[in-house]
């Protein structure tokens, strides 16, 4: 079968390209064709533009400045946290910012789990969760002597909900699950694990590292209780990223770090822990990656959250097509709701030595067991070649991307 | 007597000279891998894995006489052709000469540079467990 490209896209991706400059580059004499976008986004222009200005105008540190750069750095960082509220449909007490979805697992598992979570307490994964969603829960429940209950998955890398529900009970306080699977591409029917969670009366944290950058998220409508994204992986800076928190919970939970700006005053004697959200916020924060993470947001907006995952779904379904049509080759999540990762096995291939081979021609997949060994586990592999797309990817990248296979596959065999 | 450690590192260079693009190179890289003398499957164990390498890499050393041996393996083929390498130049050293060999031919042929594109590509790793086998033949 000799794949058509499906209709014309959705999107204007020439012009798109022209806000990322690191796209237009040679590897290796070939034209750079980036498939790693959920190990990491590229940057546009009105990202690294808002972190020049940053530098260059006003840079400061924030609250409590009396001066003037310190006003503007602080208003600037205060309508980041707005946009990203504003984005996620949470109040601003809610948006506290962290290093990254990592950190806000830690976070909630160290401070709602160290609070709320007794021996023979239950929290429940799922068992496609990335490395991050999965320690963090492991220490709390050795600390506790809790118990970790895993939800196991189809032969095509869905939940399996029948077994979800099976396992939540009066014991369950936490489940803690992946929107986006950053191995498979599966889109988890989160609305309906967080409603049937409600009802045993556990709180819900999504990781939502995969979900921001493909797809609008709004937490009032999902109800989730706590969510966490990375800042990197939608477009802006490493180091910066979002805990989403409902404020009833927030409240009731003990600060995660001690120092600066998470105070209300300090004595020798005792110490008053300041407001929502500053009470996680200890230390000077990554001012500049705050605001850009607000630029990031607002250009994504510009461009449509419902245009990139309609159009990502048109690079998905094309690029499904036309990696099936190489010979040995099977995709590792074939889930009926998917976005847009393709994860591949070939035949007798290992992973590794096409991803060089690739490089050598100028294109970047990951390849390995993506940070979620237990998953790779439970399909009896090491590891996948993992091409994960982007709004600024093409068809013709696709093209040269099966092309490229071909090509390595002939000196492999 | 074998070849010097020298004498194969040129041999190897001047082989690599050949190929101007990097597929042809890595090409050849995998046809040394095919043609390495297959390791006994009783070594291919978690005892005999060198660790840090994305591809599973298996080594075994023996010593005869005064000079050390190896043999290996791996599920990756062009690992398997960097290990085939290492092997081609090393095997059949003494162990104070495979200790402090500097192997700059791997500079020479560019091979470094390439593979640094992928994390635990397990050169550094492969050359480590080589170097701390002849230690324990000295």
């Amino acid at each position: 079968m000799i794949a058509e490209k499906i209709t014309v896209p959705v999107l204007d991706v020439e012009q798109i390209r022209k806000d990322f400059p690191i796209l237009h580059q040679s590897v290796r004499d070939k034209p750079l064709i980036y498939l790693d976008n959920a190990a990491t986004s590229q940057k546009p222009l009105a990202v690294i533009d808002t972190i020049d200005d940053y530098y260059e105008r006003y840079n400061s540190n924030i609250h409590r400045g009396a001066h003037h750069l310190a006003q503007l750095a602080t208003e600037a960082y205060e309508n980041a946290r707005t946009i990203i509220a504003e984005h996620l449909n949470a109040g601003e007490k809610e948006i506290n910012f962290v290093r990254g979805t990592t950190e806000a697992v830690n976070l909630v598992a160290s401070t709602y789990g160290r609070k709320f979570v007794h021996a023979g307490d239950e929290i429940i994964i799922s068992t496609m969760e990335h490395h991050s969603n999965i320690v963090p829960w492991q220490m709390l429940c050795e600390e506790k002597g809790a118990v970790l209950k895993v939800i196991p998955i189809n032969e095509a890398g869905e939940i399996i909900f029948e077994e979800y529900l099976k396992l939540l009970s009066a014991k369950t306080k936490i489940v803690s699950i992946a929107y986006i699977s950053n191995a498979l591409g599966t889109i988890n029917p989160v609305k309906e694990i967080i409603q049937q969670a409600h009802k045993v009366g556990a709180v819900v944290f999504i990781d939502g590292a995969q979900a921001l950058p493909h797809k609008k998220v709004n937490v009032k409508e999902l109800d989730c209780d706590f969510l966490g994204f990375s800042g990197h992986k939608v477009f802006a800076a490493t180091g910066i990223g979002v805990l989403y928190g409902k404020a009833a919970l927030l409240e009731q939970m003990p600060p995660y770090m001690g120092g600066g700006e998470m105070i209300k005053t300090v004595t020798f004697q005792k110490t008053t822990y300041n407001e929502l959200p500053y009470k996680f916020e200890a230390g000077t924060p990554h001012i500049e990656g705050g605001i850009a993470l607000g630029a990031a947001i607002n250009y994504m907006n510009n461009i449509g959250l419902d245009k990139i995952t309609a159009y990502e779904q048109q690079l998905l379904d094309y690029g499904t097509q036309k990696l099936l049509e190489i010979e040995d080759l099977k995709i590792i999540g074939t889930a009926a709701h998917k976005s847009s990762v393709l994860s591949f096995l070939i035949k007798d291939i290992h992973p590794y030595d096409l991803g060089v081979l690739l490089n050598e021609q100028g294109i970047a997949i990951r390849t390995g067991h993506h940070c979620c060994q237990p998953l790779m586990d439970n399909f009896g592999i090491e590891g996948t070649c993992r091409a994960s797309l982007a709004f600024y990817n093409t068809f013709e990248e696709i093209d040269a991307l099966a092309k490229a296979i071909n090509k390595a596959v002939t000196i492999l065999k | 007597m074998s070849k010097s450690i020298a004498e194969t590192e040129d041999e190897i260079v001047e082989e690599f000279e050949l190929f101007d693009d990097q597929m042809d190179k890595y090409e050849f890289i995998i046809e040394l891998g095919k043609k390495l003398k297959p390791l006994d499957p009783k070594y291919m164990t978690d005892d005999f894995l060198v660790k840090g390498c994305q591809s599973k890499v298996w080594l075994h050393a023996y010593k005869e006489g005064d000079l050390v041996y190896f043999e290996a393996d791996s599920n990756s083929s062009i690992t398997k052709g960097i290990i085939a390498i290492l092997i081609r130049v090393l095997s059949g050293q003494k162990p104070t000469e495979i200790i402090h060999n500097p192997l700059a031919f791997i500079d020479r042929i560019n091979l470094r540079a390439h593979l640094s594109s992928q994390r635990s590509n397990g050169l550094t790793s492969m050359i480590q467990r080589i170097k701390t086998y002849a230690g324990a033949f000295v």
